[in-house]
């Protein structure tokens, strides 16, 4: 067997601890930030062990069957990308889960819940463009959209997509649910739409939600690496590097700006990752 | 693992002065800082473990509180913080109070005080944590109980 599918078994066996363990980082660093000692790195795993542990209060069966379809294609887009299929086709999935995510807020029929998803179809409309772009351009930087023939390219992509680099990394706010872009649902405790997309989700079924969050969440510093690695060996400990400083730097992004209101999400994200990413495309274009 | 390693809060101000409110407020503080317990402000009934209330019951909150109760999954722990919500306090007396929060639905711990210390209301929430581990453990063997007096009858068949 190839050794792409062992990263592909790899990933769907330690993406949960690695996000788990991320997220722990995240809400210590943070909490250094605002001058707490915060809670052990630990917690989102004590957090999700007492979830499943709590009586599954269910809304209706359509709403959990919704729920495990987001968790089962956020783990097949994963598993696909680490497995080095076509990064179009990894972007689609993800598109899909998503969908599985916002429809299973919608069956709750319940006020915060829909303003959620409504929240979450705007954000999808801001940072869709650039995530396909972002293949666009690993096409035209390697001449492919195999993940893994990116990943064997001899320069990495990052040299020919600056500006993609920044607009993935713009969105990957989005994404990661940080301020100022948490609009939809915030990984803090309390919004004004009390939860948003997860206000109606409670015990075991909140659990898988938050598992599938840590997938994605690799799934996406993957993405961040992938613009990183090329044939070299040293290319993968400099993509984890990376990976690990983009991360802490939406930690920062997250404890200095305020929530803004949708509007300007949307405005800012289409300015910013269409201009960087945009720009970038023309360039390369030209080059090649 | 216990529950107690992440209870997650609802906290619902009723009848009162906002006293216990802002005491309660202040235990999230970085003087506090009871998120290095593992400790969250949900404000989502639906997420919480332990459901903090301060002030007195009246006619026009007990259906809130009440509707929280029940939506709150269990195992789950009712504190009373401050001498409002335990008994009605000051307002005790007043035509539209009801009383203390134990009027309407079960309390399992009193946090008196007036207001209650942020050490009092810490204080009451880690003995609301120790309960919640007694509950779910209860639950648990309540499951497993349910399940041994099942077995029989299938082994018949």
């Amino acid at each position: 067997m190839s050794k792409y599918f062992w990263f592909a078994i790899i990933y769907i066996v330690c993406a949960p601890f690695i996000g788990g363990l991320l997220e722990g980082i995240d809400r210590k660093v943070a909490a250094r930030m605002q001058g707490r000692r915060g809670p052990s790195v630990l917690q989102p795993f004590y957090d999700i062990n007492k979830l499943f542990a709590k009586q599954s209060v269910v809304v209706n069966s359509l709403q959990d069957f919704l729920v495990c379809g987001f968790l089962v294609f956020v783990v097949f887009t994963g598993a696909l990308f680490f497995w080095g299929g076509d990064i179009l086709l990894v972007f689609f999935a993800l598109t899909l889960a998503g969908i599985f995510f916002i429809m299973s807020a919608c069956s709750a029929n319940a006020p915060y819940s829909s303003m959620g998803a409504q929240r979450e179809l705007m954000q999808m409309m801001a940072y869709e463009p650039m995530v396909l772009l972002t293949a666009i351009g690993f096409y035209i930087a390697t001449g492919s959209f195999s993940v893994k023939e990116i990943a064997q390219s001899d320069i990495s992509a990052v040299c020919f997509l600056p500006g993609f680099f920044i607009g993935f990394l713009y969105i990957l706010t989005i994404k990661f649910r940080k301020s100022p872009y948490d609009i939809s649902t915030s990984h803090h405790a309390h919004q004004e739409m009390v939860r948003g997309l997860t206000t109606e989700l409670s015990g075991n079924i909140l659990a898988l939600v938050t598992l599938s969050h840590w997938y994605e969440n690799v799934f996406l510093l993957g993405v961040i690496g992938l613009f990183i690695v090329n044939s070299s060996w040293w290319s993968i400990p400099a993509a984890v590097l990376v990976c690990l400083a983009s991360f802490l730097l939406e930690t920062l992004i997250d404890n200095v700006f305020p929530r803004v209101r949708w509007q300007t999400m949307l405005k800012w994200t289409w300015i910013v990752t269409l201009a960087a990413g945009g720009i970038n495309l023309m360039i390369v274009m030209l080059m090649k | 693992m216990k529950v107690s390693k992440s209870p997650w809060l609802l906290h619902y101000d009723g009848s009162s002065c906002n006293g216990c409110d802002i005491e309660v407020l202040a235990c999230l503080t970085p003087v506090y800082d009871v998120e290095r317990f593992g400790v969250i402000n949900t404000g989502n009934p639906k997420h919480a473990d332990i459901f903090l209330i301060t002030g007195g019951i009246n006619e026009q909150n007990k259906p809130v509180v009440q509707q929280l109760y029940s939506q709150m999954p269990s195992p789950k722990v009712v504190v009373a913080v401050g001498i409002c919500a335990c008994n009605g306090g000051i307002f005790k007396e007043c035509y539209n109070i009801i009383g203390g929060v134990d009027t309407i639905i079960p309390v399992d711990i009193y946090v008196p005080g007036c207001a209650a210390r942020p050490e009092a209301i810490i204080d009451g929430v880690v003995k609301a944590v120790a309960l919640l581990d007694k509950k779910r453990e209860e639950r648990a063997a309540r499951k497993k109980n349910d399940e041994t007096q099942a077995k029989p009858e299938g082994g018949a068949i």
